[in-house]
C-alpha cells in the first residue's frame, strides 16, 4: 500500500474522533447542564434520529425513497404495547427483543414485495403497505385499542437494575435519557460501520449504477431486500424506544404523515450525508415542539420551512453548515 | 476447444433482426475485434452473451457449458465480464472503491456488514495494483465522477478486469476520447489483458485501433457475420471494403 493511502487511512479515525468526542461529551452532560424537560425533549429527538438513520440507509445509500417507514416504527411500538397488554412484560430489554423480531418479520415480508420495484412504484408500494397496518391498528380496536391506543408504563431498564418505581419523576426522565442515548450511540456506530462495510459499498454501487452493480456480480434485488430489513430494524428500534417515553401508542404513528415526517428529517438535515438525517431529526423535533407551543398554525410553519428548504437549501442543514465552514476557512 | 461459441443466436426487435442466427466463436487468449456499421448488431450480440438481453432463440456456450439462460450473476461467476459503450461507473465512490468493490464481489465478501471495507488490506493492495496497471494510481482517492473522460474509460475497463474474467467484452473503449488518448488507452488495455492471459472481445469503430491491436476481426452487417479473419485478411476482403470501409471493390 502506498504511504499516502496508509497515512490517509490512519488519520481518518483520528479526525472522526476529534468531531465526535466533544459531541458525545455534550450529550452526556445534558441532564447536568439543562432542566430535565430538555433531556426529555432530546430523548424524543434522539429516538427520531435513530428512525432517520434507518430511513437513510434506503434513501441516501441505496437510492430508494420509502414512504412507509411509519409501518416499522409502528410495529416496534405496537409490539411493545401488546407485550404489556397480553404478556404483562415490564422489561425494556424484552421489549427490544420482541419488537425487533416482529419488525424483522414485517420488513422481510414488505421488503420482499417492494424491492421488486424502484422509483415511484417502490415509494407507492411502501406507502400502501404501511396503510394496511394503519387500518388494522385503527379497526381491530379490541386488540389495538383503536384510536384510544395502548398504554405503556415506564419499564424497568437493564434487566431490572433500574426500576421505574424506585425513581423520582426527573430520575425516570434522566435514566431513560441515558438509555436512549446509549441506544442512539450504538445505533450510530453500527450504522457507520454498515455504510463503510463491503455491504454498504455494494448498496452505494446499486444507488449509483444498478446495471453496473449487477455486472460486477452484486445481486441487486437481494441486496435491496437486505437493506430494506436493516433499515426497518433501525426504525423499529426507534418505535420500541419511543413508546415508553410517550406512554401511549395510537394509530397516528402508522399513518402516512408520520412516514412523511421521517422523510422530512432527511431533507431538513441533508440525505446526501451520514450526519444529515440525525441532525434533521433532532432539529425537526425542536422545531415542531416550539412551533406547536407558539402558534395554532404550526403545520403552516412546518410546511413553509419545507418549501424554503427545498428551494434554498437542497443539501439541507449539513450542506449549509459545510458551506459556512468553507466560507469561514477561506476568510481566515 | 473454443472459449465461447454461439449457435444460431437470434434476437429481433419488432421486424428488425438485430442478431440473425449468428454462429460466433472466440478462441482462448486472443484479442478479437467486433466491427460493423451502426446497427450491425455488435452491441446486441454482446448484450445477449453477457445476459443483459434474453435471446429469442439459439444457444451460448462458455467452454462448452450452456450459459444461455444463466443469470447475469452466474455468467459473471462463470468468467464473463464487460465494460459499456457509455461509461458505467459508481460515480459517488472513489476510484479505489470502484475497483475494491469489484474485488469484494468476486470474493463474495459484499455480504459483510460489520467490517470496514478499508480495513481489508489484501483487497486494498490488489485494488491499488489494478489502478497501477491502468495508470490510475494517482487518482485513487478521487470520486469516479471527477475523472477525465479517458480516465473514466480506463476505470470502466479496470472494474471489469478486477473481476479476473476469462472473457472480457469491451464495448467501444475509446469512444469519446482524443486521438492521442486512444492509443494510450488501447496500449494500456491490451498490455494488461495480454499480461493477464485474458481473452478480450473489443467492439470498436476506429479502424486504426482495430487493425493495430487485434489478433482477429469479425465483421457484422445487418445482424449477421459478414467476414471473419486476421487483420490482413479483413483488409484484403472486397466485400468488407465496400460495405464497411466504403472503398470500391478491387475486382
Amino acid at each position: 500500500m502506498t504511504p499516502l493511502v496508509t497515512a490517509s487511512r490512519t488519520l481518518k479515525p483520528l479526525r472522526l474522533l476529534l468531531y465526535v468526542a466533544p459531541l458525545v461529551l455534550l450529550l452526556l452532560l445534558v441532564p447536568y447542564l439543562m432542566a430535565p424537560y430538555q433531556a426529555y425533549l432530546l430523548s424524543y429527538g434522539l429516538i427520531m434520529a435513530i428512525a432517520a438513520l434507518g430511513f437513510n440507509l434506503l434513501m441516501g445509500y441505496t437510492g430508494l425513497l420509502s414512504f412507509g417507514h411509519s409501518a416499522y416504527f409502528g410495529v416496534g411500538a405496537y409490539t411493545a404495547a401488546l407485550m404489556v397488554k397480553y404478556l404483562h412484560v415490564t422489561s425494556m430489554e424484552l421489549f427490544l427483543v420482541g419488537g425487533l423480531l416482529a419488525t424483522l418479520v414485517v420488513t422481510a415480508l414488505f421488503g420482499f414485495i417492494c424491492v421488486r420495484h424502484t422509483r415511484i412504484f417502490f415509494s407507492i408500494l411502501t406507502l400502501a403497505l404501511s396503510q394496511v397496518l394503519w387500518s388494522l391498528a385503527y379497526k381491530f380496536f379490541w386488540v389495538t385499542g383503536g384510536t384510544d391506543g395502548l398504554r405503556v408504563p415506564t419499564p424497568s431498564l437493564l434487566a431490572g437494575l433500574v426500576r421505574a418505581t424506585s425513581l423520582s419523576y426527573s430520575g425516570k426522565i434522566i435514566s431513560y435519557y441515558y438509555y436512549v442515548l446509549a441506544c442512539f450511540l450504538l445505533s450510530v456506530a453500527l450504522m457507520w460501520v454498515i455504510v463503510h462495510s463491503p455491504f454498504g459499498k455494494a448498496l452505494q454501487a446499486i444507488r449509483d449504477n444498478e446495471t453496473r452493480a449487477s455486472f460486477i456480480g452484486i445481486r441487486v434485488q437481494r441486496y435491496r431486500w437486505y437493506a430494506f430489513m436493516v433499515s426497518g430494524l433501525f426504525t423499529g428500534l426507534a418505535g420500541i424506544l419511543w413508546v415508553p417515553l410517550n406512554g401511549l401508542t395510537t394509530p397516528d404513528i402508522l399513518w402516512w404523515p408520520f412516514s412523511g415526517k421521517i422523510v422530512f428529517f432527511s431533507i431538513l438535515g441533508g440525505f446526501r450525508s451520514f450526519v444529515g438525517p440525525l441532525l434533521g431529526a433532532v432539529a425537526f423535533n425542536y422545531l415542531e415542539t416550539y412551533a406547536i407551543s407558539a402558534t395554532v398554525y404550526w403545520q403552516l410553519v412546518l410546511g413553509g420551512v419545507l418549501v424554503l428548504l427545498v428551494l434554498l437549501m437542497p443539501t439541507g442543514l449539513v450542506g449549509l453548515l459545510s458551506r459556512l465552514a468553507f466560507v469561514w476557512k477561506r476568510a481566515t | 476447444m473454443s472459449l465461447l461459441r454461439t449457435e444460431k443466436l437470434h434476437k429481433s426487435f419488432g421486424d428488425t433482426h438485430a442478431v440473425d442466427h449468428v454462429d460466433f466463436l472466440v478462441e482462448q487468449g486472443e484479442v478479437l475485434s467486433l466491427i460493423g456499421s451502426n446497427g450491425a448488431g455488435k452491441t446486441t450480440l454482446v448484450n445477449l452473451i453477457s445476459g443483459l438481453l434474453p435471446p429469442d432463440s439459439g444457444k451460448i456456450f462458455l467452454q462448452e457449458r450452456d450459459i444461455t439462460f444463466l443469470s447475469v450473476y452466474d455468467r459473471i461467476k462463470a468468467g464473463l465480464a464487460r465494460s459499456f459503450q457509455l461509461v458505467n461507473l459508481f460515480d459517488q465512490l472513489t476510484t479505489l472503491d470502484n475497483i475494491a468493490l469489484a474485488i469484494f464481489a468476486r470474493q463474495e465478501k459484499t455480504r459483510q456488514l460489520t467490517t470496514l471495507a478499508e480495513n481489508d488490506d489484501a483487497v486494498t493492495h490488489e485494488a491499488l495494483d489494478v489502478l497501477d496497471a491502468f495508470g490510475l494510481q494517482n487518482r485513487w482517492d478521487m470520486l469516479a465522477a471527477g475523472l477525465a473522460q479517458g480516465e473514466r474509460k480506463l476505470l470502466d475497463v479496470a472494474v471489469a478486469y478486477a473481476l479476473r474474467p476469462r472473457l472480457l467484452f469491451l464495448d467501444e473503449p475509446t469512444s469519446g476520447v482524443s486521438t492521442r488518448d486512444k492509443a494510450r488507452i488501447m496500449d494500456t488495455i491490451t498490455a494488461v489483458v495480454r499480461a493477464g492471459h485474458i481473452t478480450a472481445v473489443i467492439i470498436e469503430h476506429d479502424m486504426d485501433v482495430v487493425f493495430t491491436y487485434s489478433d482477429r476481426i469479425v465483421v457484422m452487417h445487418e445482424g449477421a457475420i459478414l467476414a471473419d479473419g486476421t487483420p490482413d485478411a479483413i483488409r484484403a476482403n472486397d466485400e468488407v471494403a465496400t460495405t464497411l470501409l466504403g472503398k470500391p471493390a478491387t475486382g
